[in-house]
């Protein structure tokens, strides 16, 4: 197991872009407090270190669900979205855009939130919630469906 | 980001989860790193020795909880500092013996008792601990001593004041008996 020190200064811009992606720039600081907090304490207990970030990753998520939860269910527009967030298919980023991701079902949006905010690949944003590549990839294609039904 | 990475750091310690704190203090010599537990100092890692190779073997002898933590090793660069300056002969810190074990480890504690501006030879050294035969276990102990300058191995010299040998190479064994008043200041060369 490398020292907690590497995997901090490795993945820590990782976790806090998903978290502002996935519940704003406030709770973004709390929720990346709590992901670390929990991942130091179950380090030494951990089998291996194959996919660290992915297992940082959705330990942030369910950070992120937490906050979301205690925040009651309003929509949490996502927002400022990293600079350097991919856009493929999608409509310029503005702020109608991150509003209507903020209100898609958490999993869409967490699935777009990581998507397209953070530019992570589906294998890891299956990592990050908990499912297969193929589900994530699902959450993702009904996240964009319903956002193009929207926006239109 | 710093900010959040220093509130984080900050909780873990409160909460208990900072099983090794390390920093990096200045020295004559070059940087040293210094790593702390609850327990005491545990390692002291010298200008010539791989920064990122001390961290694993910590993570790997210790526990993986390792994280830099500056403020936490204020105490012992303070005590470093004056010591290079001349202006300190004893430590007074708490010090984590966990890294070694058995004859080495009272190798090393006789080591700790050798007074400033003195030195021993291996052979007093092997006899302290209780075997005046193991001298060249003795000599290995001084070699793995893993707290070196605040557990002075570079008081331990050959029976005759041969200098042996030191972690740190040479020439700082020979620096640090020069600033004890062990060794006449002389040209090198």
């Amino acid at each position: 197991m490398p020292p907690f020190q590497t995997v901090l200064e490795e993945h820590s811009a990782a976790v806090m872009a998903v978290l502002r992606g996935a519940v704003g720039r406030e709770g973004a600081e709390d929720c990346f407090q709590e992901t670390f907090l929990s991942a130091l304490r179950a380090y030494p207990k951990l089998e291996h270190c194959r996919n660290l970030r992915g297992w940082l990753l959705t330990i942030a998520h369910r950070k992120a669900i937490d906050h979301h939860r205690a925040r009651g269910r309003q929509p949490m527009p996502v927002a400022e979205p990293p600079r350097e967030a991919a856009v493929d298919s999608l409509p310029e980023p503005d702020e109608g855009l991150w509003e209507a991701v903020g209100a898609l079902p958490p999993k869409q949006r967490a699935a777009v939130a990581l998507r397209y905010g953070s530019d992570l690949p589906h294998a890891e944003i299956a990592a990050a919630l908990g499912c297969s590549p193929a589900a994530a990839r699902r959450s993702l294609h009904e996240g964009i469906k319903r956002l193009r039904r929207e926006l239109t | 980001m710093s900010t959040a990475i220093d509130r984080f750091r900050s909780r873990a310690e409160e909460e208990g989860l900072l099983d090794v704190a390390y920093a990096s203090a200045d020295s004559p010599f070059g940087p040293l790193l210094l790593a702390q537990t609850p327990k005491g100092l545990i390692r002291v890692g010298l200008p010539n020795q791989d920064v990122d190779q001390l961290l694993a073997e910590l993570a790997e002898r210790v526990s993986p909880r390792v994280l830099e933590a500056p403020t936490r090793l204020d105490e012992v660069r303070r005590e470093l500092d004056l010591y290079f300056e001349g202006r300190l002969q004893r430590f007074d810190l708490p010090l984590d013996w966990r890294l070694s074990a058995g004859f080495r480890q009272r190798v090393l504690r006789a080591i700790a008792r050798i007074p400033y501006g003195q030195t021993r030879s291996y052979t007093q050294m092997a006899t302290k601990a209780g075997n005046e035969r193991a001298v060249r276990a003795a000599g290995t102990a001084c070699g793995s001593n893993p707290i070196p300058l605040v557990v002075p191995c570079h008081r331990v010299l050959r029976t005759g004041g041969a200098l042996g040998g030191y972690g740190g190479g040479l020439p700082m064994k020979e620096a640090l008996l020069q600033l004890e008043g062990v060794l006449d200041e002389r040209p090198s060369g």
